[in-house]
């Protein structure tokens, strides 16, 4: 078997107003053959309304193991939330 | 890479030879957190840590369910031309498309492991790669189509449903769209078969004949029974498996006696409700037979390979065509911006 075809990876936006979420990949000799092959694949039951293929190889990714260093320093920003603050009740829905 | 570890072995030779630099690389910390994360019922994901024989199971597993929805198109697919009416053929064709998807939804999530497609189609053209025994059976007529959309994705549906929470999470999510697919596959062939026994004596012998033939491989499409079931307990610890095959097996039996008996086909003798549990009684199955199919002894075992084969082959003009195609339009890309 000749080697694989490059990897895409396919989003879907069910529909507009939605943004599109990532559902799987194909392989596919350029990013016009992988986008025929996604609508076959991944839309056969009116699944989305918009398509998008991204080489794979083109996305670079956060690594897992360095996710404490990336997202870490959030969890101790409590201030960045609303119920951080305390308000009298007297003052109502704020 | 977003979801796919593809680098070459070399590749991951090289990095580990260099090093990585980070102090994480202790296996029994890494293996503790990721055993923590899957008693939390959190998911694995792609690039997580893993321990090699999570990922080695995965990547068996996967890749004979990928098989066996690829090879499970052939028994059906041969009767697309001979389908009774219009209706029924419009029908199969969508059913065996939505195989061939699980196939492919299937090979996707696998290749998130590093194993490539091109490698795993290899082991299923070189007969080292499993697929499900039940697809080495013939389908004899027109009924046994019906027939296998009840039983053979009627036991894939009750083995399937768990796997939606399986821990890792591309395969949980692959299974999950496969589930909603093949609820119709099962109801589009029991409700063939009321219709078939709505018609002639010689129809409902044919209903009658095929659901003899099919019930008991369909039993045996939940694997060897869990008194001597190789992997089990060590996939239950990982969550890859949810439930043993005699209990995915008894939910079978028990959802699927009631629609026999509904359908009017009479079921084996030794199929008795147990007053005191509740579910049916089944006996025991014949093991030597399965295992015979599973060494490759099906009628079809060695026809099914071959059709895939000549399936790899005959597509080979396509995909040389489509390599030319996209090579060319490349080109004229290229001139069209100098
Ligand atoms: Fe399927
Ligand atoms: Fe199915």
């Amino acid at each position: 078997m000749a080697d694989d075809w490059d990897l895409y990876e396919v989003f879907i936006r069910s529909k507009r107003g939605s943004s599109h979420k990532h559902v799987g990949s194909v392989h596919a000799v350029d990013s016009r053959l992988a986008l025929e092959s996604a609508r076959d694949l991944y839309t056969r039951r009116s699944e989305g309304e918009s398509l998008w293929v991204v080489a794979a190889k083109d996305i670079l990714a956060s690594d897992p193991l360095e996710g404490d260093a990336l997202f870490g320093p959030a969890a101790d920003k409590i201030y960045r939330h609303p119920t951080f603050y305390e308000i009298p009740d007297e003052v109502g829905k704020m | 890479m977003y979801t796919t570890d593809l680098r070459t072995a070399e590749e991951k030779a090289e990095e580990a030879r260099k090093g990585v630099p980070r102090s994480a690389l202790d296996t029994d910390a890494l293996e503790a957190e990721f055993q923590a994360r899957i008693d939390a019922d959190a998911y694995i994901e792609p690039k997580d840590y893993m321990p090699d024989g999570y990922r080695k199971t995965l990547v068996r597993q996967m890749s004979q369910h990928a098989h066996s929805e690829i090879v499970g198109m052939l028994p059906e697919g041969c009767w697309v031309g001979r389908a009774p009416t219009l209706k029924r053929k419009m029908i199969l064709i969508a059913k065996v498309q939505d195989e061939a998807g699980h196939g492919l939804y299937l090979y996707s999530a696998a290749e998130t492991l590093g194993t490539s497609r091109e490698e795993l189609v290899r082991q299923l053209l070189a007969g080292e790669a499993k697929y499900s025994t039940i697809f080495n059976y013939p389908t004899t007529n027109w009924s046994d189509v019906c027939t296998i959309g009840w039983l053979v994705d009627g036991a894939a549906i009750t083995n399937q449903i768990p796997l939606c929470r399986c821990s890792y999470g591309p395969y949980a999510r692959a299974m999950v769209k496969v589930c909603k697919e093949e609820s119709f596959h099962q109801r589009q062939g029991y409700e063939a078969l009321l219709q078939m026994m709505k018609g002639t004596e010689a129809q409902k012998r044919m209903v009658q004949d095929s659901f003899d033939r099919w019930f008991w491989p369909s039993l045996m499409m939940f694997g060897p029974p869990d008194s001597n079931s190789a992997h089990s307990s060590q996939n239950m610890k990982w969550k890859i498996k949810r439930f043993s095959n005699d209990e995915l097996r008894q939910r079978f039996v028990d959802a699927t006696i009631p629609q026999a008996e509904f359908l009017g086909v009479k079921v084996p003798d030794v199929i008795v409700k147990n007053a005191e549990t509740d579910h049916y009684d089944f006996g025991e199955l014949d093991w030597d037979e399965f295992m015979a199919v599973v060494k490759g002894g099906g009628i079809c075992a060695s026809n099914r390979i071959d059709a895939r084969k000549k399936a790899l082959e005959d597509g080979t003009w396509v995909r040389d065509a489509a390599s030319a195609y996209a090579e060319k339009q490349q080109v004229a890309t290229v001139a069209a911006a100098e």
